[in-house]
C-alpha cells in the first residue's frame, strides 16, 4: 500500500508544532510519546500500521477550529480519528500529519422527545445514543455490528449500516444535523432539528465522506420509539440459491423484514461452534428473519414468513417464541467474525454489494477463486440489500499469505462491480479499497469528486491518501480548457 | 423566444453543454418544465430541453431498483410501479396543482432536482433518501457518474445527495436510478376534529413518539378543511388532524384503535379507509387545498423543528394574514397569503429564525421570484462554501445560472 510521501519539512518541525499544540489543547490531550502513540497505529483494519506524527485529542470546537487554523497555515496534514473501529483503514495515520481523536467529545447534550431527536456530541459511541433514551422506550436505529465502542462521528464519516438498515436506513438516513468544522477553521452548521436541507445537501455528502471533507465536533440524529416486539425465524436452505429466492419471494410478496441475514456453510459452522446458538449444521445456507412492530403484526408476517420459506423449499424452519430465543439466533450472527477469526490465524472481511439476484453466482464464483488461491472463505450477507461480507481466511505468518488473500479480496470485489454492484456497502474505502476505485470510477468520476474535496480542503491536509488512488491538485483539477467560439453548434434537434 | 436544444440522448446532451460553455451560453435545463415557477428565473440564452431523454431502462422489482431517463414522466414510473404492487416510498409531490397545471406531468429528474418529498418523508425519508446514483454531465462538459444501482452503496462521495435538491445548478442528469418499495398491503387514517393548531401539533407529536409507525401526520385548519374534496373533512365545520396507519391489515387494525384511543383524549374522533384515505393524502402531498381560486396567492413552505410548527404558522398569520396548514407532524408549515411585492419575505425569515430551519417561496409571480430570495438565505461561510461547490461543477455558470441564489 502506497501512502503519499511524507513531508519531512514537517517532521522536522515536530517539536514547534507540539508546542503549538499544547497552547491550544491543555493538559494531557496533546500526545507525542511513541509508546502511547502506538495505541493509535492503526483502527479496526490491522493489517496496515503507521506511527502518527502526534496525537491531539480536542475537547471543544474552539480548539478544534484553532488546531485547524493552525494546521492549515503551516500546512500541517489532518488525519480525523472517531474511536477508531473502522474496516477500511479510514483512521490509518500518517507518518507527517497529527491524528485528531474526538474521543473526548462524549457528551450527550440534549435529548428532545416531542421532536424525536438527540444532540449528542461526536465522540458519543453509537450504542451510547440508545442508552441514553432507552429508559424512555427510544432507540437511535442504525446498529453496526461495532455499536458498542463505534463513535457516532465515525459513523457518519462512514455513514454506516448494520443489520437494520433494509427497514431504517443507514446513518445518511437518520443523522438531522451536525457543526463541523472546515480545514481553515470555520465553524459550520448544516441541517438542524428539521428535515432537508435549504441549499445544497452538504450535511448528505458530508456524511460517508471519510474524515476528507471537514471535522464533525456536534451531531443531531433522529430517535424512534422501539417496536412494540420484535420475532426472528431461523430457515434452512439446501443452497444459496434457494435461499436467496426465498428473500426475493419474502419482498415481492410486500414484507420488508427488520433484519435479513443469510450465512454460508462455512459460517454456520464457525458460529454454531463458537455461541451455540442451536443452528442446523446439514444446510447449505441459513436465513435468519426478524420481523419488527406491534405484536399482532408481527405474529401475522412471521407465520407468512414461514408460509413463503416452506413454498421456496426451506428445509429447516424455527420461529422465536421468546426474547431469549431471538436473542440466541442473533448471537451467532453477531459473533460471525469473531467465530470465523478462531478458524483461522487471520481473516480479511471484505463489504461489496451486488444485485441481489446475483448472489448464487457471486457465490459459486468465490468459491472458485478459494480453490485457486488456496484459502478458505465464509460468507455472510446482509440479504435484505445485497451487502455481502465474504471473510477470506490467512495466515500472515505465511510468507505470501497476506498478498494471496488481498489479490483473493480485490477479485471479489471486482466481481461485486462487474455483476451490477459496488465495492463497498458500509465499510467505506479508506486505504483498503483505494486502488480497487478505478475499477468502479472513470478518471473523470474520480477527478468529478475530488473538485468537490478542493471546495472544502483546497490543499488535500484532510486525510490524504484516504479514498482516492491519485491526488490531484486543485489548481490542476479547477483547470478548464475552454475554446472559447470554436466548438460548432451540436447537432442536435432545436426549436 | 429563447431557442430551444433537444438532445436525444446523453452524447447529445453532452455535445450541448460543451457547445454552451465554449459560447458562454447558460442553459436553462429543462425535464417537462412543470417546475418553471419554482425557484429562481433563470435567465439563459438557450433552453436544454431534456424529455428526449425519457424512459424505463432497468425495473427488476426483486431488486428493488429502478433506473429511468431523467425526464421519464411520474405518470409512466408510477405505472410501472402500481403494475409490480410497488412505490416510490417517499410519495413525492406532484406540483401540477399548485401551479394550476395537469397532474402526473412532472418527471423523475424533476422530483429529484427539487428534492420533492410527501407526507410519508416523516418514516420513510425524502427523495433524496432513495435516489442511489446517477450519470450526468457536469457544466464543464465531462460525463461523470456517482452512488450504483444497488441499495446499498458508501463507494466514493454520496453525489446522489448533492445533486438531490440542486435544481440542476450542477450537472445535466441524463440517467438516474432510485430505490422502490413494496406498496403497503392496507391504509387507514384516524381523524381528530376541533383542536386548534398548538394541540393538534401536540397530539400529532405524541403519535409520531409513539411505536405506531405513523406513515402521515397533517392539520388543516378550518379554512383549509373546508376546502377538501373528502366530504368527512370538507364537512367538518371545524379544524381536521390526521394520521395515517398503512401496513398489514391486522395491524393496521391494531394501530388504528390505538391511536383512536390516543387522539379520543383531545376530541371527538372519525376514521377514513382506503378511498377517503388516499384521497386526503393525496391533498396534503400535493398542497391542492391551495390551487383553484387560491391560485393567485403566494406560498411558503416552510420545514421547522415539529414541535414549532403551530407557532410558526401563528406568527405568520399575526403577521401577513394569511392561511397555514402542516405536515410531518408541524414540521412542515405550508403558508398561502394574498401577493404582495415582497412576499412577506423579512416576516417569514423572522419566524424561522426563531426555531432554526428553512423556508422556500413555492409560489409567486416571476418578478417577486427574482427580487427576493427564494431559498432560506444561508450565514456567510455557509453561503461561501455551498458557491465555492458549485464552481467544482459547473465553474463558469453555465447550468440554471440564478435559478437558487442570484449571482451563482
Amino acid at each position: 500500500m502506497q501512502m503519499p510521501e511524507p513531508d519531512q519539512g514537517v517532521i522536522d518541525r515536530r517539536a514547534e508544532i507540539v508546542a503549538a499544540m499544547r497552547a491550544i489543547v491543555p493538559g494531557e490531550g496533546v500526545i507525542a510519546d511513541d509508546a502511547m502513540l502506538k495505541a493509535f497505529e492503526c483502527d479496526g483494519l490491522m493489517a496496515y500500521r503507521q506511527l502518527p506524527l502526534i496525537v491531539v485529542l480536542p475537547e471543544t470546537t474552539e480548539q478544534v477550529s484553532r488546531i485547524l487554523k493552525y494546521c492549515h497555515a503551516n500546512g500541517v496534514k489532518i488525519v480525523p480519528r472517531g474511536a477508531g473501529t473502522g474496516l477500511s483503514g479510514g483512521a490509518l495515520p500518517l507518518a507527517d500529519a497529527i491524528t485528531l481523536g474526538l474521543t473526548k467529545f462524549n457528551r450527550v447534550l440534549e435529548i428532545d422527545y416531542p421532536n424525536r431527536l438527540a444532540v449528542v456530541q461526536p465522540g458519543v459511541t453509537n450504542l451510547g445514543i440508545t442508552r441514553a433514551v432507552e429508559a424512555d422506550g427510544f432507540y437511535y436505529a442504525p446498529d453496526p455490528s461495532s455499536q458498542i465502542a463505534c463513535s457516532i462521528g465515525g459513523n457518519i464519516a462512514e455513514n454506516s449500516g448494520g443489520v437494520h438498515c433494509l427497514k431504517y436506513g443507514l446513518t445518511t438516513n437518520n443523522v438531522l444535523g451536525v457543526e463541523m468544522v472546515l480545514m481553515d477553521g470555520t465553524v459550520l452548521r448544516l441541517g438542524g432539528k428539521h428535515l432537508d436541507s435549504g441549499g445544497y445537501d452538504l450535511l448528505g455528502v458530508l456524511t460517508g465522506s471519510e474524515g476528507l471533507l471537514g471535522v464533525i465536533t456536534e451531531v443531531t440524529v433522529r430517535i424512534l420509539k422501539k417496536p412494540e416486539t420484535a420475532r426472528a425465524v431461523l430457515l434452512g436452505f439446501n443452497s444459496s440459491e434457494d435461499g436467496g429466492d426465498c428473500v426475493a419471494a419474502i419482498i415481492n410478496a410486500g414484507i420488508i423484514p427488520g433484519g435479513i441475514e443469510m450465512m454460508d456453510k462455512p459460517a454456520i459452522h464457525a458460529t454454531e461452534e463458537f455461541v451455540h446458538a442451536g443452528y442446523p449444521l446439514d444446510v447449505e445456507a441459513l436465513l435468519i428473519v426478524e420481523l419488527d412492530g406491534p405484536k399482532v403484526e408481527v405474529d401475522h408476517l412471521i407465520e407468512r414468513v414461514d408460509e413463503i420459506a416452506k413454498a421456496q423449499g426451506a428445509v429447516y424452519a424455527r420461529i422465536s417464541n421468546s426474547e431469549e430465543e431471538r436473542a440466541a439466533f442473533w448471537s451467532g450472527r453477531k459473533n460471525a467474525f469473531p467465530a470465523v477469526g478462531r478458524l483461522s490465524p487471520d481473516y480479511i472481511c471484505m463489504d461489496g454489494t451486488i444485485p441481489r439476484g446475483k448472489l448464487a453466482h457471486v457465490l459459486q464464483r468465490t468459491a472458485e477463486m478459494s480453490n485457486k488461491y488456496g484459502l478458505r472463505v465464509a460468507n455472510v450477507f446482509h440479504a435484505g440489500d445485497g451487502n455481502l461480507h465474504p471473510l477470506i481466511l490467512f495466515d500472515a505468518n505465511q510468507p505470501g499469505e497476506l498478498d494471496r488473500a488481498e489479490t483473493f479480496g480485490a477479485d471479489i470485489l471486482r466481481l461485486c462491480v462487474e455483476v451490477g454492484g459496488v465495492l463497498t456497502g458500509e465499510h467505506g474505502v479508506g486505504v483498503e479499497k483505494r486502488d480497487l476505485m478505478g475499477e468502479m470510477f472513470t478518471e473523470d468520476d474520480l477527478k468529478q469528486q475530488q473538485r468537490l474535496k478542493c471546495a472544502f480542503d483546497p490543499n488535500h491536509q484532510l486525510n490524504p491518501g484516504k479514498v482516492f488512488p491519485m491526488l490531484h491538485r486543485c489548481a490542476e483539477l479547477g483547470r478548464m480548457h475552454i475554446s472559447r467560439g470554436q466548438v460548432p453548434f451540436p447537432d442536435i434537434p432545436r426549436f | 423566444m429563447t431557442e430551444t436544444l433537444k438532445p436525444e440522448n446523453a452524447d447529445q446532451v453532452l455535445d450541448a453543454v460543451k457547445w454552451a460553455v465554449s459560447e458562454a451560453t447558460p442553459l436553462e435545463v429543462r425535464g417537462s418544465g412543470t417546475k418553471e415557477g419554482f425557484g429562481r428565473p433563470v435567465q439563459a440564452g438557450r433552453v436544454l430541453d431534456l424529455s428526449g431523454l425519457a424512459g424505463i431502462s432497468a425495473y427488476d422489482p426483486g431488486e428493488l431498483v429502478l433506473t429511468a431517463g431523467p425526464a421519464t414522466s411520474m405518470f409512466e414510473i408510477e405505472q410501472a410501479l402500481d403494475a409490480a404492487n410497488q412505490e416510490l416510498a417517499f410519495e413525492p409531490m406532484d406540483l401540477g396543482s399548485l401551479y394550476g397545471l395537469g397532474e402526473g406531468t412532472g418527471t423523475l429528474g424533476g422530483v429529484i432536482a427539487a428534492n420533492l418529498s410527501g407526507p410519508r418523508r416523516i418514516k420513510a425519508g425524502a427523495a433524496r433518501d432513495h435516489f442511489l446514483g446517477f450519470q450526468a454531465v457536469s457544466g464543464r462538459g465531462e460525463v461523470f457518474k456517482s452512488g450504483g444501482k444497488v441499495m446499498k452503496n458508501v463507494t466514493g462521495f454520496d453525489l446522489s445527495k448533492l445533486m438531490a435538491g440542486s435544481f440542476g445548478t450542477l450537472a445535466v442528469m441524463t440517467e438516474v436510478t432510485v430505490k422502490v418499495l413494496p406498496r403497503p398491503e392496507k391504509t387507514r387514517t384516524v381523524l381528530l376534529f376541533g383542536a386548534d393548531d398548538a394541540t393538534a401539533v401536540g397530539a400529532l407529536c405524541h403519535a409520531l413518539g409513539s411505536s405506531f409507525e405513523v406513515a402521515g401526520a397533517a392539520h388543516l385548519p378550518a379554512a383549509v378543511a373546508a376546502r377538501s374534496n373528502v366530504g368527512y373533512v370538507r364537512d367538518a365545520g371545524t379544524s381536521v388532524t390526521a394520521v395515517r396507519v398503512e401496513g398489514p391489515g391486522p395491524s393496521v387494525e391494531h394501530r388504528c384503535t390505538a391511536l383512536r384511543d390516543l387522539f379520543g383524549k383531545f376530541g371527538p374522533v372519525e376514521e377514513l379507509h382506503s378511498m377517503n384515505s388516499a384521497a386526503l393524502w393525496r391533498e396534503v402531498r400535493d398542497a391542492s387545498f391551495l390551487a383553484d381560486d387560491w391560485i393567485e396567492k403566494q406560498v411558503w413552505r416552510a420545514s421547522v423543528p415539529p414541535m414549532q410548527g403551530a407557532g410558526v404558522g401563528a406568527k405568520l398569520r399575526a403577521a401577513l394574514g394569511g392561511e397555514a396548514f402542516y405536515d410531518w407532524g408541524g414540521g412542515l408549515v405550508w403558508f398561502a397569503l394574498d401577493p404582495r411585492a415582497d412576499a412577506g419575505a423579512a416576516e417569514v425569515r423572522a419566524a424561522i429564525n426563531d426555531c432554526g430551519g428553512h423556508a422556500t417561496l413555492v409560489r409567486a409571480a416571476a418578478d417577486v421570484r427574482q427580487a427576493i430570495e427564494v431559498f432560506q438565505p444561508q450565514p456567510g461561510p455557509l453561503a461561501d462554501l455551498s458557491k465555492r461547490v458549485k464552481e467544482a461543477f459547473d465553474p463558469e455558470g453555465i447550468l440554471n445560472p440564478g435559478r437558487m441564489t442570484a449571482g451563482v
